[in-house]
């Protein structure tokens, strides 16, 4: 190594301290943006440097040096059209797409250094050969994978697990003729036996999102992101890059910390998640009513009412607030419920969205400071203080069922809503949630549901508290 | 196993643990900003894709090398661009100068991130 290599790799070294930093100022919402801008320097510095590596190193050539800028350019230009023009509901689609591209191109780092090195003469084989299959089993996985949990997330893509006879033998099938593959790509420099790598880890990529319901995509876009990592990592072992080695695990481990802490609010294993077990769609499609549970239906005036004699209120958001874009109207209801004096916080579920944090997103756009957004270790112990538990488009999250053994949530931690003085339920219907099994909190004699959509449901609040307190 | 092999090694697990110390430290509020950010930074890949240009003098390498590029310059941009928007909203205080009518349309209001900059002074709080 001489002495120009080995300052460059200095500075790759720099760039990952820059990540690390980053992501460690992201302990807290007033430094996190601080982090983001510590990691993009990072990055601008690694790409600085990579292209005074490829200056100095003299060989590119001008087709070469046209291809990268431009690919890079039209690359820029639409990563930023997407951020900038994204709604926030649609943030894991989005970064689905970037799990897919950033493992897509993970991937063609290592197809790119097999061809190499295989038209090289005798076709070198050596320690880095482990690593390149690797990298292109994963990448490719990766970016099918990704893509479709995207087209499912967007809708283009029934949210329904698509099964189908077979598909398990099928999926097996494919793992098989990937990795027997990949071990014949490390005895004997083999372009076919890449080609057959490829294309079936691009299959099996699709074959292991499709039969996930559109309710276990918190996990499956964690899990992927962890990939996604994992696979850029593998990319930094094939080109020898340190910076894409740390960057890669630093990625691999905040996917992997992210999966487990969703499985575990979900109360399921990833395994059970990945061959799939009760997954379903957005919404109940067997609207069950409870047969011998009674509910109390109020109207929007009698909710009103409890709400403005209330001195502290809890609202539990879930995805069906989101669905319905009800966001911004609760951050309203709650502002005039503030300027009452009413204490308001919001409680938030870690699976109340669609990827890891969502609904924090959601609320801070609608203007909701970050103080009132409370995870669930710190709001449960509140709830018996509060007079009022508002919950909008939350349901097996709510549902006390979940602390007895028995039923089919049962351990998977609940937002303790029923110690709540009163509460009062914005549901659609009574039909049942992700889990398909009745609520217990509805038939509470605490309870009161108010059946309307989440977005008309608020804004009539909204009026009728304005009214009663104005 | 040769020497730099190992030294990737110890570099990845090492990064590996650092990891998961620094980021098991993010509260869950910011669990989707931090996995937008873990996401520009694997877009570091673009490294990778840059330095195929060094070798490659072949249609089939130049057309992996523009994807790869393509595919890595989206990521890290938007990666980048769209956790500094998500970032940019999360706020100790709501800004009471923006009437609460105005927040109806929320794509109308992330048009305008400017206004949204604002600092906030610290106003006493409405609770108290």
């Amino acid at each position: 190594m001489d002495s120009f290599t080995t300052n460059i790799q200095l500075v790759y070294v720099l760039a990952a301290a820059c990540f690390v930093y980053g992501l460690h100022l992201m302990n807290s919402p007033a430094t996190a943006r601080r982090g983001n801008q510590v990691s993009m320097a990072g990055m601008a510095i690694a790409v600085i440097v990579t292209l005074v590596l490829l200056i100095h190193d003299g060989s590119v050539t001008g087709v070469g040096w046209t291809v990268i800028i431009v690919g890079a350019l039209l690359g820029s230009a639409v990563g930023l059209h997407a951020a900038r023009t994204v709604q926030m509901t649609a943030m894991p689609q989005l970064v689905s797409m970037f799990n897919a591209v950033g493992g897509g191109a993970a991937a063609l780092v290592a197809v790119y250094g097999y061809i190499h090195d295989e038209s090289a003469p005798g076709g070198v084989l050596g320690s880095t050969t482990v690593f390149t299959v690797l990298d292109v089993i994963i990448g490719s996985v990766t970016f099918t994978g990704s893509l479709i949990a995207a087209g499912k997330l967007q809708g283009l893509i029934t949210g329904q697990p698509v099964i189908f006879k077979g598909g398990r033998a099928l999926n097996a099938a494919l793992a098989v003729i990937a990795v027997g593959a990949a071990a014949f790509m490390l005895t004997t420099a083999s372009l076919p036996a890449l080609l057959i790598v490829v294309l079936a880890s691009l299959a099996f990529g699709v074959m292991m999102v499709l039969p996930i319901g559109g309710a276990d995509m918190p996990v499956v876009i964690s899990l992927l992101n962890a990939f996604t990592g994992t696979a850029v990592a593998m990319a930094g072992f094939v080109i020898g890059n340190w910076a894409l080695i740390v960057a890669g695990a630093l990625v691999g481990a905040s996917g992997g910390i992210l999966t487990k802490l969703m499985a575990d609010a979900m109360n399921r294993s990833l395994a059970n998640i990945i061959i799939g077990g009760f997954g379903t769609g957005d919404t109940a499609v067997a609207a069950a009513v409870a047969g011998d549970a009674q509910v109390r239906a109020i109207a929007a005036d009698d909710a009103a009412i409890q709400l403005a004699y209330a001195s502290k209120v809890i609202i539990v958001p879930g995805y069906g607030l989101a669905a319905a874009q009800a966001q911004h109207g609760v951050a309203e209801l709650a502002a005039v419920l503030e300027s009452h004096g009413i204490e308001v916080t919001y409680a938030i579920h870690p699976v109340a969205g669609r990827m890891p944090g969502h609904m924090n997103v959601l609320l801070a756009e609608a203007n909701v400071p970050y103080p009132q957004l409370r995870e669930m270790e710190e709001i449960n112990p509140e709830f018996a203080r509060a007079d009022v538990a508002l919950v909008i488009g939350a349901n097996d999250v709510t549902n006390p069922a979940a602390r007895r053994p028995g039923s089919a949530i049962s351990g998977m931690p609940i937002l303790d809503v029923d110690q709540a003085k009163s509460i009062i339920v914005v549901k659609r219907s009574m039909g049942t949630g992700y889990a398909g099994i009745d609520n217990e909190l509805y038939a509470n004699p605490k309870t009161s549901m108010y059946f309307a959509d989440a977005k008309r449901a608020v804004a009539e609040l909204t009026a009728a508290v304005k009214t009663l307190v104005g | 196993m040769s020497t730099a092999l190992v030294t990737d090694l110890t570099i990845f697990v090492l990064a590996l643990l650092i990891g998961i110390e620094v980021i098991g430290k993010v509260p869950a509020t910011l669990h989707t900003p931090l996995m937008s950010a873990a996401n520009s930074i694997h877009g570091i890949v673009l490294v990778g894709a840059l330095l195929i240009g060094v070798t490659s003098h072949t249609v089939v390498g130049y057309v992996l090398a523009f994807v790869a590029s393509f595919f890595a310059a989206a990521n890290v941009v938007g990666g980048y661009a769209v956790t500094g928007r998500m970032l940019k909203m999360f706020r100790r205080k709501a800004q009471p100068a923006q009437p609460a009518a105005a927040l109806a349309d929320g794509a109308a209001q992330s048009q305008a991130p400017a206004q949204r900059q604002t600092p906030v002074p610290s106003e006493p709080n409405q609770r108290s």
